[in-house]
């Protein structure tokens, strides 16, 4: 690790304030709009109506809700915690304010700050080409720097894609997860509102990262961003996600559907820092598709919620296309992460590795749940699956429900598994350097996530490394 | 002799390892300046009081006493008797996997110095002592004994010590698994450790080693007995005859220095 890194760690270790001060906090909102709790035909009629939309999203969203609610909820995952969600409690659409802003200076004083505490107008200066942040169901900032617009590079709200590029999100959306693919895809589509619209046109390499954040706000509030991403031929892009809610004694639902299209020779990496309050739901639905020669990258980091539900996958489509998922999971006290990925390779010469870490601490517990399929036609193809879990304290837990469909005896498949603990000794052998046993085991875990952590950009990694530490001190929650 | 300023001393130790007792009574006091040998066949609890005196929670003090500068070691933890000024150059050092020897050895020199402590000086030191031990500076990024030869983790300690610059260093079998020229250069980063102000403890099976590093007095260990001392020609003599002709007559014997 360099100096700049440590100093900047040390620098945030100062902070000293835990997650409740640091992103736990809620502003007393005056919400233009704040509709009823619970969903119905006409909370969706009345979110396409105030969004302007054309008629067959509309309709696209009626039929969603009809699919939510003809199908049964997941048999699998934590059914116990799932069957725990009050739909009929929570609100679907939550407008904050009437315009979005274009400098941060349009911005309501309250949400700005809420913004300012989280660092986004600071980094947004230092490194990234585009910002948008999202606050409940709308986005109420976004910028790109100029240059990338020139380019031809698109990246707005999924609202504003929505009026502004209405043929490309119909050519697209829902492509890649249809309605139906699971309840919680279905709930999704049914009130979406908000995400990012990302368009790259061909041969166009957005070399600095774009990022958009989100934010829940208010108690029982559900969140349900929609984010579709299209790089064309040739064209590279980073996007990066991160998000955070305030502490509740009730639950609030966050539930995304996230689809890629990655076309011939293109590359697009998705980096996620998720670090929910404890009473969030978080069931995610990520999915891309991946052309001829495409790269795609999940670079997944799962911290806080309840309940987490994740499994990004990957279809190769085309020949030569490679996929990479990259997970990380930390289960404290009381949470499930219920993490994972998915392959599907579906022509040949195609390549995916996946890697998951997981911790789980106290009575926390983190599962594996992954899917690697190889079709008949993907001669010549390769899957690397590697698991590693690490367990902290004698009732943590920690599952791996691994499948495999492998229909081409003509691949290789690489699957390895492994369970550790905190090991007394190497404890040891670093309090005998004068750290303390929390240090010392601090430094062992961030060890652990250390393939994870040196994949993300600098100011990640450094944040994350300090939430990992606040998980650690438990202070969380 | 009033002069001499004791460092470590222990008084009748006894250690008990997954309830069987390998160490049985070993008093031995190591003053300011000195360097001392404990030597002795395998399995005769070197390793064991080593640990012990660290304090690792499976090699349990059930008996006697143990002070580092005056103060009672007994009731500290490793990190404070770390901080305390007592170091322990592993037989076996273990790999921290992800943790890299720069910022491991950064984490662990803040901690001696205290949370807020100034660090601006760190690279600068940690270069010199590479350096001096003829370590490359790509170990620097390396994950902590990850895949590191025998001789390399040996090294590795070595730096440690003089990155920490303990009161008393216990070096338990650090020549082995070095080739000459590595012996050389570990010796030679112990020697200019060395000092009037601290002290050390070389816990070895070979007297290769001292033949690098002179000590002041030699000790042989059986059974988990302190059952002879002598000065350094004991060590030559222990080279020639080996341990079976030292009997176990001076037994529990206290070992005057
Ligand atoms: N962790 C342990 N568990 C069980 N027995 C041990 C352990 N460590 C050491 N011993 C036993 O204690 C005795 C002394 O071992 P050790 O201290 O390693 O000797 P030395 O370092 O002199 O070779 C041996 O009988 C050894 O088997
Ligand atoms: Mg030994």
């Amino acid at each position: 690790m360099t100096d700049a890194v440590q100093r900047q760690k040390d620098d945030l270790s100062q902070l000293n304030n835990d997650y409740a001060t640091r992103y736990g906090f809620h502003d007393p909102v005056d919400y233009f709009h704040k509709g009823a709790r619970g969903i119905s035909h006409e909370v969706v009629e009345m979110i396409s109506k105030m969004k302007n939309e054309p008629r067959w999203m509309a309709e696209i969203r009626h039929h969603a809700l009809d699919v939510f609610n003809s199908k049964p909820t997941p048999r699998w995952g934590n059914t116990k915690l799932l069957n725990e969600i009050v739909y009929e409690n929570i609100y679907y659409f939550m407008k904050p304010i009437e315009q979005q802003g274009k400098s941060w200076d349009d911005v309501p004083e309250y949400i700005r700050r809420t913004f300012d505490k989280l660092g986004i107008p600071e980094a947004e200066k230092n490194f990234l080409g585009g910002v948008s942040a999202q606050y409940e169901s709308e986005v109420v900032y976004h910028s790109m720097r100029e240059d990338l617009t020139k380019k031809g590079v698109v990246f707005l709200d999924m609202d504003a894609g929505l009026r502004e590029y209405p043929e490309i999100i119909k050519k697209y959306f829902g492509t890649v997860i249809p309605t139906d693919d699971n309840k919680f895809a279905a709930l999704n589509t049914a009130v979406w509102s908000g995400g990012s619209f990302i368009y790259v046109p061909p041969g166009v390499d957005v070399a600095v990262p774009l990022q958009a954040y989100f934010r829940i706000n208010a108690e029982n509030m559900g969140q349900f961003e929609r984010t579709l991403i299209i790089a064309d031929k040739g064209a590279r892009v980073h996007y990066i996600e991160g998000c955070t809610a305030p502490v509740y004694s009730t639950d609030s639902l966050h539930s995304a559907v996230v689809e890629l299209i990655a076309l011939e020779d293109s590359y697009i990496r998705y980096t996620t820092i998720q670090n929910w309050a404890r009473n969030i739901y978080n069931l995610v639905t990520k999915r891309a598709t991946a052309h001829k020669n495409a790269t795609v990258e999940w670079v997944d980091g799962n911290l806080g919620s309840r309940l987490t539900m994740k499994y990004p996958c990957i279809q190769l489509v085309g020949e030569g296309a490679r996929g990479e998922i990259l997970s990380v999971a930390f289960a404290g006290q009381d949470q499930h992460q219920d993490a994972g990925a998915k392959v599907i390779h579906a022509a040949p010469n195609t390549s995916s590795r996946i890697t998951s870490k997981s911790i789980s601490k106290d009575n926390g517990r983190a599962s594996y749940r992954g899917l690697a399929k190889i079709h008949k036609n993907a001669t010549n193809s390769k899957i690397s699956v590697e698991c590693d879990a690490l367990l902290i304290g004698e009732d943590a837990r920690s599952d791996t429900y691994p499948t495999m469909e492998i229909d081409n005896d003509q691949v290789r498949v690489e699957h390895e598994a492994r369970v550790s603990k905190v090991a007394e000794e190497q404890l040891f052998y670093l309090t005998s350097r004068g750290l303390t046993e929390d240090d010392a085991r601090l430094l062992i875990v961030n060890g652990f996530m250390e393939p994870f952590t040196k994949e993300l950009p600098l100011e990640y990694a450094v944040e994350l490394n300090r939430l990992i530490e606040l998980e650690m001190e438990g202070s969380i929650g | 002799m009033s002069d001499k300023k004791p460092l470590l001393s222990f008084n009748d130790v006894h250690v008990e390892v997954e309830g069987k007792e390998v160490v049985r009574g070993v008093t031995l006091t190591i003053n300011a300046g000195e360097t001392h040998a404990i030597m002795g066949p395998n399995g005769s609890g070197k390793s064991s009081l080593s640990q012990a005196l660290m304090g690792h929670p499976s090699y349990a003090i059930t008996r006697g006493e143990a002070f580092l500068k005056g103060e009672s070691i007994l009731d500290m933890d490793p990190d404070e008797r770390s901080r305390a000024g007592l170091f322990l150059a592993f037989q076996y050092p273990l790999a921290i996997p992800g943790v890299t020897v720069a910022n491991f050895m950064r984490s662990a020199l803040q901690s001696h110095r205290g949370k807020d402590a100034d660090m601006s000086d760190f690279r600068k030191l940690f270069k010199a002592e590479m350096n001096a031990l003829g370590i490359d500076h790509v170990f620097a990024t390396r994950y902590l004994n990850e895949g590191f030869s025998g001789g390399e983790k040996k090294r590795i300690e070595i730096l440690q010590m003089a990155m920490l610059q303990p009161s008393v260093a216990i070096l338990d079998e650090t020549d082995s698994g070095l080739d000459i020229d590595a012996l050389k250069t570990v010796a030679e980063g112990i020697n200019r450790f060395h000092n009037d102000n601290n002290g050390i403890l070389l816990v070895t099976h070979y007297q290769r080693l001292l033949n690098y590093v002179k000590p002041d007095y030699v000790h042989v260990m059986k059974a988990g007995h302190l059952v002879k001392s002598g000065g350094p020609e004991l060590a030559l003599e222990l080279e020639d005859r080996g341990y079976d002709w030292v009997v176990g007559e001076e037994e529990n014997q206290k070992v005057e220095v």
